[in-house]
């Protein structure tokens, strides 16, 4: 799948004239991975399709915008999910006696954030094992998340230089992560509506900003799928501004220093 | 807050004030590495310096290099704000003392980001 040339000028247009950023050629992997959860939910066959209803629907403009710019991937620029994993998830899964965890990234795009959960376990928790599964709907961002190579303006945001010099190495225009932690890191195409990725059952789920785009009845069948990946004792993390509550009531958050993570109920 | 903005172009001292200013910080000016020591020694309440590499008269380095022998400035975040973005200047930088380091061009967004990691803008989640 491809977005058509003149479903991206629409959109770069749209984008350029509601918020001053500049979508350049290059970037249709990025308007077709945002766009790909809107034209699903609005019952569009593909983003093409999507485009053409918004030429003639103003009232969805304002989704597509913020789609395009309030959810820009970023390293840890979302500090808080990373210290909650830090500080209580993994301690936790350790007294529960686990030596190798499993992860699920799922909607990673170009790959900052399984990338950002692996230099959390190798600074923090170096001993334990670690397999992160990330997956995307679109094959053009796995292939550049495959590579772990970030351009300056990439690796300049919400990543620490202290974390940058540590775990990439300059090489001409990009950085380039440690292939070690490349590694850990298995890209599956995956469309969150199918069955889970195989790689697990799953100790930990990261899947945030992505419900904010579908129905109630589309949330719950991803939150059911994935509470069926997950390993038992294991957490869920969604986005800021999602939550399982009033949606899914077989899940029970726990709050701690600002950030929410989710465990299934017992017996539900 | 008070921040203390160096760098020997005007034009870059008052983009990087801006950001700051814009974030609650109250903002002084310096041209180059001495005058920063300068101020320094002027304003007592100054909790972080943005800094940039060249500049005439005493660089950036040379200035964290100077600033990490005072005692009474230890607690002070130092930043590197430069152009120069080759992994051993990085390293250097951080190995003198340097907290964080930004590489020009950057958007607004990076130094709050920035600045939200070293505690000095208060962290939120964001979508």
């Amino acid at each position: 799948m491809s977005i058509a040339p003149e479903a991206f000028d629409f959109v770069a247009t749209l984008v350029r004239q509601r918020s001053a950023i500049q979508l350049e050629k290059g970037k249709e992997y990025l308007v077709e991975s945002r766009l790909a959860p809107l034209a699903r939910s609005a019952g569009a066959p593909n983003v093409d399709a999507y485009v053409r209803t918004l030429r003639a629907n103003t009232g969805l403009h304002d989704a597509v915008v913020e789609a395009l710019t309030t959810n820009e991937t970023s390293w840890f620029r979302d500090i808080s999910p990373f210290n909650m994993l830090r500080q209580h998830v993994i301690p936790e899964l350790r007294n529960q006696g686990k030596r190798h965890l499993k992860v699920w990234s799922a909607a990673c795009s170009s790959g900052q954030e399984p990338y950002s959960i692996a230099m959390t376990v190798k600074d923090h928790h170096a001993d334990l094992g670690l397999s992160v599964t990330a997956t995307d709907l679109s094959e053009e961002v796995l292939s550049k998340a495959r590579l772990g190579a970030y351009s300056q303006l990439e690796v300049n945001r919400g990543l620490p230089a202290p974390v940058l010099v540590k775990h990439f190495v300059r090489k001409g225009a990009t950085f380039e992560i440690n292939p070690q932690l490349r590694d850990q890191i298995t890209f599956r195409k995956h469309n969150l509506l199918d069955q889970p990725p195989v790689g697990g059952p799953f100790d930990i789920v990261f899947i945030r900003n992505v419900l904010i785009y579908f129905d109630v009845a589309t949330k719950r069948e991803v939150l059911s799928k994935v509470r069926r990946s997950l390993a038992p004792g294991g957490y869920l993390f969604l986005g800021a501004a999602e939550t399982t509550i009033g949606i899914d009531d077989s899940w029970e958050r726990v709050h701690e220093g600002g950030a929410s993570v989710y465990r299934p109920r017992e017996g539900k | 807050m008070k921040a203390l903005v160096i760098d020997d172009s005007r034009v870059m001292r008052r983009i990087v004030g801006g950001i700051l200013t814009g974030v609650g910080f109250d903002v002084v000016e310096a041209g180059d590495g001495k005058e920063a020591l300068a101020r320094l020694e002027e304003n007592d309440d100054v909790q972080l310096c943005c800094i940039d590499w060249n500049m005439p008269v005493m660089t950036g380095f040379e200035f964290v290099v100077e600033a990490r022998k005072r005692d009474e400035w230890r607690d002070i975040t130092l930043m590197m704000v430069t152009t120069e973005g080759e992994q051993n200047q990085i390293v250097r930088a951080l190995a003198a003392g340097a907290h964080e380091y930004v590489i020009k061009p950057f958007t607004p967004d990076v130094i709050v980001d920035k600045l939200q990691f070293l505690g000095l803008v208060e962290a939120k989640e964001t979508l």
